[in-house]
């Protein structure tokens, strides 16, 4: 007598068909009938496999269940219940994919929510130790340290941040130049990106961008009203007047690299179906990325438990959108569903919620580096600066005590191979610490990911192909 | 698979690792499905597993043994842990063995391991 029991797995359904997210490998698997009702039969109450058999009697034949317990064992949906999973840490130093350099601290607008300059930013970049701006002598130490640190890998990803990007442009533009000849010297390629507020985009930077093959993300909250709740110059005029003309000659232009939008989600911008349509349909953009504003909790623009609801269900609307597109292989612009189903496609189970730190660094005007542009400049969160390198044994301080394995809380979540905790940052604003989960979206991410499923598993029966595009891996999306 | 579809990348992957497990069972003669769980791993020739002509040949002496009881030697220290039986030979006594070209042979010519006075 074989005894059966369900290990940790989370069921969803789609186009008619049962599928299993196993935890915590993340591998998603579709059952047909009869291992479907195999797992109907556990779930109640049989507890060892001929009771399975004598549940299903009449309906399939006993081979053929004993057949499908093989199958559900040899994946591990069923078997013992599993032991603690070890925690199993990188031996040798990761490479570096991303390096996200803030070529400047400062901006010329004046966001309020701004988790650099707002209420809850965590490094002094009016009165600090950092200059405002890079110097050329830091971001090209910048571009030695990537190299260095990308070690066997044979591309590296830049990516510009601020502060207000453009407002540093001259660097920008030298350090491009000297990273492309560097990395021609060591035998490497180099990938560049940016991400600004669009507001001092000027013909030549456009046509720089284009030429350059940069890819560009605009951080920009939606139609005027929007944009202008928060998104404002030091006079706290709105910013959408200026810019979005050069968002339209941006896009116009620069076909190099598809261009996406970055939306900060507040409690008074929450109509994504109108931010998308306007953003994608009517200003042009390829892709469209909402992200919920990071804030201590309290604060009047946060997002609180209501609002959270209401947004999954507004995600839910337009994330239908995708699905049919994707079934009808037509492009949609939602990009949060997209990578999503792409970290579904490839089933990594995660132990860190991102690459900070381990794949991805971020470095201050001063040319330290810390976890990663968000805590760029903060002495708590530094590993090392661009001249000495970083140390391998604080970045093994790091992932050790951030391991999935330490956030109690994590410990029995379905979504935790997709989540790990989410941002450092997040949590770093929430709850003051970057080793906690953020507790406070578990119910929202759950949510969404299991929505995601449910759209990955109708696309994988109705139109497979379409998901050969996630099957490459791409360098981490910075916000 | 017959009843499950492996989906996404990892799916797959688990499946490929799986059938090489299921493979590695003794199906001759089995009809339907592995009919036994993965096995734990156990060294090749380690005296956990019952393997006749190991221990003892099938008159129940040493003679005819497969493998030569003196190879448990070499066996029980560098494909098995277990520390109680042989002499620590990543840190103590790297040289245990250094006389000992072949165990069958000049197994004599081991000698005894005394703790470093240092």
């Amino acid at each position: 007598m074989t005894t059966v029991s369900l290990r940790e797995a989370h069921t969803f359904h789609a186009a008619g068909q049962e599928f299993l997210y196993l935890v915590p490998s993340a591998g998603v698997f579709a059952l047909d009938e009869c291992s479907s009702a195999v797992l109907d039969a556990v779930r109640a109450g049989a507890e060892d496999e001929d009771a399975v058999v004598a549940a299903l009697t009449g309906r399939f034949d006993a081979r053929e269940v004993t057949g499908a317990v093989a199958e559900l064992r040899r994946v591990r949906a069923l078997g013992d219940p599993a032991g603690p999973v070890p925690k199993i840490l990188p031996l040798k130093p990761v490479p570096l994919q991303t390096l996200v350099v803030n070529v400047t601290n400062q901006c010329n607008l004046a966001c309020t929510y701004c988790y650099e300059y707002g209420e809850d930013k965590i490094v002094d970049t009016e009165n600090g130790k950092q200059p405002k701006f890079m110097s050329e002598e830091t971001a090209r130490a910048s571009v030695d340290f990537m190299l260095r640190e990308a070690r066997g890998n044979p591309t590296a990803h830049m990516t510009f941040f601020g502060g207000e990007t453009l407002m540093n442009f001259p660097v920008l533009k030298a350090t491009i130049d000297y990273a492309r000849r560097r990395a021609e010297e060591v035998g490497k390629l180099v990938d560049f990106s940016l991400t600004t507020n669009a507001t001092l985009l000027r013909p030549e930077i456009i046509e720089y961008l284009a030429e350059q093959r940069v890819g560009v993300t605009i951080s920009i909250d939606g139609p005027e009203e929007m944009q202008d709740k928060f998104r404002v110059f030091k006079n706290g005029m709105g910013s959408y007047d200026v810019a979005a003309p050069k968002i339209k000659a941006l896009l116009a232009r620069h076909r190099s690299r598809p261009i996406g939008a970055r939306v900060t989600l507040t409690k008074q911008t929450l109509d994504i179906a109108r931010i998308y349509r306007h953003l994608h349909d009517d200003m042009g953009f390829w892709e469209v990325g909402f992200a919920p504003v990071t804030t201590a909790p309290g604060r009047d623009y946060a997002i609180d438990d209501t609002g959270f609801d209401d947004l999954l269900s507004q995600f839910r609307a337009l994330a239908d959108g995708y699905k049919q597109a994707a079934i009808e292989n037509r492009h949609h612009g939602f990009s949060n569903v997209r990578e999503t189903l792409q970290e579904i496609h490839q089933g990594h189970a995660k132990a860190y919620p991102c690459g900070a730190g381990l794949g991805l660094m971020g470095v201050s005007t001063d040319g330290d580096v810390a976890l990663c542009h968000r805590f760029a400049g903060s002495d708590e969160h530094k590993m090392g600066d661009v001249h000495g390198g970083v140390s391998w044994q604080t970045q093994q301080a790091f992932l050790e005590s951030h391991h999935i394995n330490e956030k109690t809380d994590c410990k029995t979540c379905w979504a935790r191979p997709i989540c790990a905790g989410g941002c450092y940052h997040e949590a770093n604003t929430r709850y003051g610490s970057t080793t906690q989960p953020n507790l406070h979206y578990c119910e929202w991410i759950r949510g969404w990911t299991h929505t995601c499923l449910e759209i990955y598993g109708e696309i994988a029966v109705k139109n497979p192909d379409f998901l050969r595009q996630f099957e490459d891996d791409v360098a981490e999306r910075v916000s | 698979m017959k009843h499950l579809k492996a989906i996404n990348v990892k799916a797959a992957r688990m499946e490929g690792v799986t059938r090489e497990q299921v493979t590695r069972d003794v199906d001759a003669l089995q009809q339907g499905p592995p009919q036994q769980p993965d096995p734990p791993h156990i060294p090749n020739g380690c005296s956990l597993v019952f393997a006749p002509g190991w221990e003892a040949d099938r008159n129940g002496g040493t003679a005819g043994l497969c493998q030569p009881v003196e190879r448990d030697l070499f066996d029980c220290h560098m494909g098995c842990f277990w520390p109680a039986q042989v002499p620590d030979q990543l840190n103590h006594a790297p040289d245990w063995t250094a006389k000992c070209a072949a165990a069958q042979k000049d197994w004599r010519k081991i000698d005894l391991i005394f703790p470093d006075k240092k």
